[in-house]
């Protein structure tokens, strides 16, 4: 059996834990804890701290899983880790919340430095109301035109399913251009 | 959809970085804890601003400039109350009091003055009206943002922002396609500028000026928010090994296997 693995990065509560639920064939496994601290439990009530972990199988040979960090800074000893033999990655930011746009870039600065692995960017919610455009976030974000940044749903299975594809396009593009 | 949000998580800094890149049209409106204020750009340049209950006028400025005296002031007030600033200026260069030079200068120098007091504002929710363009009996400038971008950077204090800014030293930079005109450096500014280049690492541009972590830091992230130059990763920098990415050595095969992988998730 062959595997590989992609990792969902991103600030506290963007969405990476929905992400990797759907499209997970398996019931994510997820490493959630009861949020501590008074501000980040007005966003939510539990948070991963070391990993979500699911699983898509491609076939009886080859199993792709993604697993998601934990978002808040002070687990980020655990990207390192996660990040080791991943194919690329994904970083979900969402696009209704600037104050986390920040934390954002560095987590990808972070990434970055890790390893010269492709990535793409996941901008979550962009069906609220108050989510910012894309262009916006591109510049918010610092990120350059050639970096993906995808209009992204995280309860939406097709929109998951593109963000993966544009991953993966992003590696085999790589893998061709000799890089 | 919206732009919007709050001081505390975004910056004026970040703002104007962001709609110099954008080229944004339109008015940011600032509530600050006592004041507002409207700051209005044209394609990214700066062309109005007006903060608190501050006139702003031309009549205003030019007297806070010393460029027409208490009773000329008082007698544009009296008589000119139904003159635009627009009608006001030529009335005044005709008249041979100010010339059209000292009008802008003067009104450039004031609009740059309101965005610098915007600097010290922490606290403050801010929302950007696109459609919102400056009054039409003002007189309008064409002010680039990196300058004013560069300065408000350098007042960032906080290592611990400064290290989410610019998490790793070991990164490289690149100047992005914007040219590097008429920007106002500093001197340790032009030391980093003058070594940028994919090859080498902030780490090593410190230490060849005999920065601090924090000073290289601070200039850096000044570079970033004005637009001038992007973090890449060091062109000469070993790829760290990584064994694992692929179960396989083989290319053809790696190839093989995301092309499967793709084919799985497009049928999803």
């Amino acid at each position: 059996m062959q595997t590989v693995k992609m990792v969902v990065t991103g600030p506290f509560s963007a969405g990476k834990t929905q992400f990797i639920q759907s499209v997970s064939e398996i019931d994510v496994v997820a490493t959630e804890r009861r949020i501590s601290s008074d501000e980040e439990r007005t966003i939510k009530s539990s948070t991963t701290v070391a990993m979500d972990f699911g699983r898509i199988t491609v076939d009886e040979d080859l199993v792709l899983y993604l697993f998601g960090t934990p978002g808040q800074k002070r687990f980020d000893f655990m990207w390192e880790i996660l990040s080791e033999g991943m194919l690329g990655f994904i970083v979900m930011v969402d696009s209704t919340r600037p104050e986390t746009f920040r934390e954002a870039r560095s987590i990808l600065e972070t990434f970055r430095a890790y390893a010269p692995t492709p990535f793409v960017v996941a901008a979550n919610k962009q069906d609220m109301e108050d989510a910012w455009e894309l262009d916006d976030m591109r510049h918010a974000l610092r990120l350059d035109k050639n970096t993906k940044l995808l209009p992204c749903v995280a309860t939406d299975r097709s929109s998951v399913k593109t963000a993966l594809l544009e991953l993966l396009y992003s590696i085999l593009q790589e893998m061709e251009s000799g890089k | 959809m919206a732009l919007r949000g709050n001081l505390r998580d975004f910056t004026i800094t970040q703002l104007l970085n962001l709609i110099n890149l954008a080229g944004k049209t339109g008015t940011l409106v600032v509530d600050g804890t006592s004041e507002q204020a409207y700051v209005s750009f044209r394609e990214g340049k700066l062309a109005y601003a007006r903060v608190g209950r501050e006139d702003g006028g031309l009549a205003s400025v030019l007297h806070k400039a010393n460029k027409i005296n208490a009773s000329q002031y008082r007698a544009i007030a009296d008589r000119a109350g139904q003159m635009t600033d627009k009608e006001l200026g030529l009335l005044l260069i005709n008249a041979g009091y100010v010339t059209q030079d000292d009008i802008l200068l003067n009104l450039q120098a004031y609009f740059t003055d309101v965005v610098r007091r915007l600097f010290t504002w922490v606290e403050g929710i801010f929302r950007f009206e696109n459609d919102m363009l400056p009054p039409d009996d003002r007189i309008n400038v064409r002010l680039d943002l990196e300058n004013i971008i560069i300065e408000g950077s350098r007042q960032l204090r906080e290592l611990e922002q400064l290290q989410d800014e610019i998490p790793s030293l070991d990164m490289a930079l690149k100047f992005t396609d914007r040219p590097l005109t008429n920007v106002n450096l500093s001197v340790d500014e032009w030391k980093v500028v003058k070594f940028v280049d994919p090859k080498n690492t902030m780490r090593q541009i410190a230490g060849t000026n005999k920065l601090t972590e924090i000073e290289v830091r601070r200039i850096v992230y000044g570079l970033l928010q004005a637009g001038l130059v992007e973090l890449v990763r060091p062109a000469n920098a070993p790829v760290p090994p990584n064994p694992k990415m692929f179960p396989t050595e083989n290319k053809e095969e790696q190839k093989t296997l995301i092309n499967k992988l793709i084919g799985r998730i497009r049928t999803m």
